[in-house]
């Protein structure tokens, strides 16, 4: 077992998730305490003492899944069949077999199974289908989507969703109020057994290959180190929660003054509580500083080289609206719109997108980017109403089609602001390269940085520190 | 009182009006087993203050809360000097030489003991909860590591105080800044979530007295939906407790459309998430 833990504490630290020597060394020291034989026990005291960041907790299931395949469930039924039925005995079934299966059976007691909440019974029926349906076969390289996919097909999940919800409809006329909440129910119960099955033929495929094969297989980049510009759909769809705690900091961070502490010696306040004390001025009282109320304005190039990580700058866009009341944000791609109102309160972000890329006025030429004309329109238009609260951050590759850069109006929009911060989610070194214009930007800057991941985001948020206050010039 | 397994947790928990999850009774065993302070970290109102409170309940221990804001320091958190104290003892005794009376000013007798300390020194075991500890500046969360590692405060005059009886500590943190690693190297780490339909079931039944099964059910039900929308702000326990509450003032037995409409503000606690919870339950039953 130990060999087991070790093992998987090694994968995590493959897949990304970093487990420090201590925490190792508490992992194996929690699990003396706890009864090895009980999954969800080694789950929750592996997960308690290796992962400390929510994010991490995807990988970690993952791993588990593979690495403790074998751990027996808590109440392991009686199953006599269940003790050793992995792959070798299945060829002999073989297809003659499957015609003599019982197909109905089988959906009827999973219907049972999910009806009555009955985990034992949805487990075992998990593995029969699994076992009669995926049609896996030893040896073959695929990962467990595949089967996963096959099994899901073949027990035909609408039908089966269909029978729960009569099953479980306490009378006919169900007001569609009901219906709907039954048929959320019935979703989440089919989920649990989309959840067996996938254990089962991961459970398979460990008895198979091999755990460090498995999970090889299985590995993703930890959500922070996805390359915002190839992100896959479903990888979006994880950083999209991820994103709301940035968003939080950088509204602190934001809001926060340069220099910390307790502001200004109060001296009023001071000598009147030095009465109580003789007229020592013994406890000094300090004013509280004002809090900062920072503007900030996003702009966001939105353009076709930019569409994967131009749809993460607008969800970032979208939650930081819904932290900041004095936000405005900005697309363009040959000019510039603002959208600020597309991300009005309680909008959600797929019609804030819809909207966009219908109404905004983005495209003036021929929709390639024109950074130029883009920050030039900018500032006639917005320019007059900047302050030195206003943070404006930019997001794009700064690839300009070979236009001029035209970044004198730039070094205008820095001065009218508190700061100009760029994100560049290309690679450092690709910048200045082909029609990137980057450093004929960045001299105008506040900073410039590479964000082409999650992880850098956070460690520019973390290390964000702005010019204080300048003196406001025309208020 | 120990613990012999998790199942001997949620007993005692479920006892207390607390309904934990598998992973909740796991690591408050092993929080006892291990001598280790846990971080519990999650959404607003799940339920992370009140676990620390029903562990003090399950165990018979005094609760000693630090509540974390932002700017508290070691004079707030750990002790404080009584320098009214110190500065009338001083004009009080002008016989005694400087070095015989700063002895005895600087000892237990002028020390104000925090939150922090008082849990080391307290003779009974305590548990200690310190609260919301992402509100603290990352640079006084060093005030805290001696203590969750070590279980002791050194002050310079006296010397180090170690913990004569072991308090059980539980930080909570609704993550608004990530804590640093040292932080959580020390802790064990605990997210809760919102409940499932089933618990969140059982809590309610719990806390609300007179609550029917079928409108408890019903409620558990209608906050896991609405907390499928993309909201800005997601309804906590306390909220749908609230909501279930309302429910029985207003001898609801049974939840439609109608109702929810009229009492989504319970839920809700944002004027363009009500408009869309409103909007998106009435299309639902027009369609
Ligand atoms: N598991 C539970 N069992 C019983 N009651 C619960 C449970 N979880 C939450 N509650 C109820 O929800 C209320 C809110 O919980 P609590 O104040 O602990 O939330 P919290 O997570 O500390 O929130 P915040 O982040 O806002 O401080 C509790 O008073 C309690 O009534
Ligand atoms: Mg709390």
């Amino acid at each position: 077992m130990i060999s087991v833990i070790t093992g998987f504490i090694d994968e995590l630290r493959e897949a990304g998730v970093p487990v420090s020597m201590v925490e190792a060394i508490d992992g194996m020291k929690a699990v003396e305490m706890i009864d090895l034989g009980e999954k969800v026990a080694l789950r929750e005291t592996l997960r308690a003492t290796l992962i400390k960041n929510l994010r991490h907790e995807g990988a970690f299931d993952t791993a588990f899944d593979v690495y403790f395949s074998n751990v027996p469930a808590p109440i392991e039924p009686d199953d006599p069949e269940s003790a050793n039925d992995v792959l070798p005995s299945m060829p002999e079934r073989g297809q003659g077999a499957e015609t003599e299966f019982d197909l109905d059976g089988l959906l009827e007691a999973l219907l049972d199974a999910l009806a009555g909440m009955d985990g034992e019974s949805l487990r075992r029926g998990a593995r029969q289908a699994v076992d009669q349906l995926a049609g896996m076969e030893p040896g073959r390289p695929v990962g467990g989507t595949y089967y996963l996919y096959r099994t899901l097909r073949r027990l035909d999940l609408a039908q089966l969703e269909a029978d729960l919800i009569e099953a479980l409809m306490s009378d006919e006329d169900l007001s569609e109020f009901e219906k709907r909440l039954l048929k959320e129910d019935v979703e989440a119960r089919l989920e649990m057994l989309r959840k067996e099955i996938q254990e089962e033929i991961r459970r398979r495929l460990v008895a198979d290959r091999g755990r460090e094969a498995v999970a090889r297989t299985l590995r993703r980049p930890l959500v922070e180190d996805v390359d915002l510009m190839h992100a896959t759909t479903s990888e979006l769809a994880d950083m999209e929660a991820a994103i709301g705690p940035l968003t939080r900091k950088l509204a602190s961070r934001l809001a926060r003054r340069r220099k910390r502490g307790s502001g200004r010696l109060d001296f009023r306040r001071t000598v009147r509580r030095s009465l109580a004390s003789g007229g020592v001025p013994a406890d000094p009282q300090f004013r509280h500083p004002r809090p900062h109320r920072p503007e900030v304005w996003l702009l966001c190039d939105i353009s076709g080289s930019m569409a994967t990580f131009s749809r993460f700058t607008l969800q970032f866009t979208h939650a930081m609206s819904t932290q900041f009341s004095r936000l405005r944000s900005f697309a363009f791609v040959d000019t510039v719109d603002e959208v600020t109102d597309f991300f009005g309160p309680g909008v959600d972000f797929g019609s804030a997108v819809r909207r966009i890329t219908q109404e905004a006025e983005v495209v003036w030429l021929d929709g390639h980017s024109d950074y130029g004309n883009s920050l030039e329109t900018f500032y006639s238009r917005y320019g007059g109403q900047l302050t030195s609260r206003t943070t404006v951050l930019i997001s794009g590759d700064a690839r300009n089609n070979y236009r001029p850069p035209r970044e004198a109006v730039l070094g205008d929009i820095a001065k009218a602001a508190r700061a100009v911060i760029w994100l560049n989610p290309e690679p450092h070194s690709y910048w200045d390269t082909g029609d990137s214009a980057m450093s004929h930007y960045g001299k105008h800057c506040t900073s410039i940085h590479e964000v082409r991941t999650l992880r850098q985001l956070e460690e520019f948020i973390e290390n964000l520190t702005l010019p204080s206050g300048k003196t406001p010039q025309n208020v | 009182m120990v613990f012999d397994s998790p199942k001997a947790v949620v007993e005692a928990l479920t006892g207390a009006d607390y309904l934990p999850d598998e992973r909740i009774a796991q690591v408050v065993f092993l929080a006892e087993r291990l001598d280790k302070p846990v971080l519990v970290e999650g959404p607003a109102g799940v339920g992370k203050t009140e676990l620390a409170k029903a562990v003090a309940t399950i165990t018979g221990r005094p609760l000693i809360r630090l509540q974390c804001y932002e700017g508290l320091d070691d004079a707030k958190a750990l002790y404080e000097w009584n320098y009214k104290k110190q500065l009338l003892r001083i004009q009080s005794d002008v016989d005694h030489d400087w070095d015989s009376i700063s002895h005895d000013i600087f000892s237990e007798e002028f020390l104000l003991a925090r939150p922090l300390l008082e849990a080391i020194r307290s003779p009974e075991p305590v548990v200690l909860l310190i609260d919301e500890v992402d509100r603290i500046e990352v640079e006084t969360e060093a005030l805290l590591l001696e203590i969750l590692s070590d279980f002791q405060v050194s002050i310079p005059e006296l010397g180090t105080m170690h913990a004569t009886t072991q308090p059980m500590v539980f930080l909570t943190s609704n993550n608004t800044r990530e804590l640093s690693e040292a932080l959580k190297r020390r802790c064990l780490f605990l997210h809760i979530d919102y409940p499932d339909a089933n618990r969140e079931k059982e809590i309610l039944s719990a806390r609300v007295p007179g609550l029917s099964d079928h409108l408890a059910k019903q409620v558990a039900q209608v906050a896991r939906s609405i907390r499928g929308l993309d909201l800005k702000k997601a309804p906590s326990v306390s909220e749908t407790i609230d909501w279930a509450r309302t429910l029985l003032a207003l001898s609801v037995e049974d939840v439609d459309e109608e109702v929810l409409g009229d009492t989504l503000h319970v839920l809700l606690k944002y004027q363009t998430d009500i408009e869309k919870a409103a909007k998106e339950f009435t299309s639902s039953t027009q369609a």
